[in-house]
């Protein structure tokens, strides 16, 4: 038992870690959803790199990283709107050429700084080990953000999964709740790169929702799902990084996957079961 | 001033009245100078191939397509601006596979439109659910994931979404597409229903025989080829014009009897 709670209760970074691991997780649960549902994944991650030189130039301006990251989302979203809408190439399109063109600028912006090395593989991979308590309040503001805006769009997120038609004849702006959508992504991309970073907060993002899709029946114990499954990667990961010495955020990720394709084989195995079922009753 | 009268009533009981309108896309119309009205508790069925414009106008109508030229009124309004009193059945519905959501749950979706973002469900609502998925006869599937059952049950699923609606004005872009012939039966006995309390009804179909059945019909190829009552504007002659086909009609049940293709192969189609 000792092996399940100790380190939490004698180790103060690791407190900090397993909070602020557990926002992630539920912002990335209802955000995530969203981002399976509709088919955001390739904006997600584009996202995550996309964010890069705004933070590499906020830390040359050694201003806050989040302004910068912020700023990189923004410059992110705005070009794949522009170029969607001002030439007839597909949105896929439009994000590839940003996601390649902000992850250079970013490199080159590295390049310019010999001391930068540590702070981008931080940036990437996040340093959930070293959240302080003002990190963790700004997690919780966002995430507080991501649980308010999810619960008031419902209505509109629901029908823009279901057909974007129907929520443009049902009064709700498709263009608009998808921009609220991508601002939400944005958000919960941003404030993540303190804690597994801004290339792994991806898999927090796609693997615990993947998972809860193949279980739900309704989207809400989906999102029940997913932030669960994320809950339990980062208590797990947490626990098997401090044991064995492992990357911390890197495990969190790590377990979240194989949470996903162990659901996967559940779910097949249990439908070959059902298909036998109903065979031999048939015969 | 009488006749002035006479022409605001006969106004007030139109859903809605498009005069010389051009419908498509900015750089594409697609139909010109379309002209027809239809009245509070009537049908319309546009009738047409792929590509000849039918979901291009009914996207128009709902105000997912702007106008490109000429007039449209829709419930007195602009097109777009009466959400609450149109409903609206498109072909595609995306996420079909993976959404988890549950038969009642897509059927209730049709009443966020009435409710706006954060507006209470009453069991008012409840009951126009309920009945819409009795009508269209998919209460026993209430609580089946949508994603679980077959096309044309799913199909059932979105008109009855539709119905729940329990709009003024219904448009409905191939609604009998993947239905079989009972599930057909049961849906133009919901939309008589529809008709019956005064809503009216426009389909785009590919089905002669549903567009008989109407009020009106529009045969369109990329333009209008003609407008009227169904069993004065289909033609043979018409049909060629709309289909690039001959074809027959068995004048006694109004349905058709025989197509025979311009270039010589003959085959039925009794509806």
């Amino acid at each position: 038992m000792n092996w399940f709670i100790d380190p939490f209760l004698s180790n103060t970074f690791l407190q900090h870690a397993l909070i602020g691991g557990m926002l992630v997780s539920i912002s990335s649960g209802i955000v995530g959803t969203f981002v399976v549902l509709r088919g955001l994944a390739f904006i997600g991650d584009a996202l995550g790199h996309g964010v890069l030189p705004g933070i590499a130039v906020a830390i040359l301006l050694g201003i806050p990283g989040i302004i910068g990251a912020s700023v990189g989302a923004v410059v992110m979203i705005g070009g794949i709107s522009l170029i969607t809408r001002k030439s007839r190439l597909s949105s896929d399109t439009a994000i590839g050429l940003l996601f390649v063109g902000m992850l250079a600028l970013g490199v080159v912006i590295v390049s310019r700084s010999t001391t930068f090395t540590g702070d981008i593989v931080r940036v990437l991979f996040g340093e959930i080990l070293g959240i302080n308590n003002q990190a963790i309040f700004l997690q919780a503001i966002a995430t507080l953000v991501i649980v308010v805006t999810a619960f008031i769009c419902a209505r509109p997120f629901l029908l823009l999964c279901y057909n974007p038609e129907q929520a443009q004849v049902s009064g709700f702006s498709s263009s608009l709740y998808h921009n609220i959508m991508l601002a939400m992504i944005a958000v919960a991309v941003v404030i993540s790169f303190q804690t597994v970073g801004t290339m792994l907060v991806f898999g927090m993002l796609l693997a615990p929702a993947g998972a809860g899709a193949l279980i739900a029946r309704r989207i809400e114990a989906m999102i029940a799902w997913a932030a669960s499954i994320g809950i339990l990667s980062v208590y797990t990961g947490l626990l098997v990084s401090y044991h064995f010495n492992l990357a911390a955020g890197s495990s969190i990720v790590l377990i979240a996957t194989i949470i996903f394709f162990g659901v996967l084989v559940v779910k097949n195995i249990l439908l070959f079961r059902n298909r036998q079922i109903v065979g031999s009753k048939d015969e | 001033m009488n006749n002035k009268q006479t022409e605001s009533q006969n106004l007030s009981t139109l859903t809605v009245i498009a005069s010389r309108l051009d419908v498509g896309y900015q750089s594409e119309p697609i139909v010109r100078s379309i002209n027809f009205s239809v009245g509070k508790g009537q049908s319309l069925a546009l009738v047409g191939v792929n590509g000849s414009g039918k979901s291009t106008l009914l996207k128009t109508l709902v105000g997912l397509l702007q106008p490109l030229k000429g007039d449209l009124q829709v419930l007195g309004n602009l097109p777009g601006q009466s959400s609450r009193q149109i409903a609206y059945l498109s072909q595609s519905h995306t996420s079909g596979f993976i959404l988890p959501l549950r038969v009642l749950d897509a059927v209730r979706m049709g009443r966020f439109a009435n409710h706006g973002l954060l507006g209470k469900m009453t069991g008012a609502d409840e009951d126009l659910v309920i009945q819409a998925m009795k009508n269209m006869q998919v209460w026993n599937l209430a609580d089946k994931p949508l994603r679980s059952l077959s096309g044309g049950q799913q199909q059932r699923v979105h008109i009855a979404q539709v119905l729940a609606r329990h709009a003024d004005l219904l448009i409905l872009d191939e609604p009998t597409a993947g239905l079989d012939a009972g599930a057909r039966e049961i849906y133009q006995e919901a939309i008589r229903n529809e008709l019956c309390r005064g809503a009216s009804v426009i389909t785009a179909t590919h089905d002669i025989q549903e567009a008989m059945d109407c009020d009106q019909a529009m045969l369109l190829a990329r333009k209008v080829i003609a407008v009227g009552r169904g069993k004065d504007i289909i033609t043979a002659q018409a049909l060629l014009e709309t289909f690039g086909i001959v074809i027959t009609l068995n004048q006694q049940n109004l349905g058709v009897a025989v197509v025979e293709r311009e270039h010589g192969h003959n085959f039925h189609c009794d509806e």
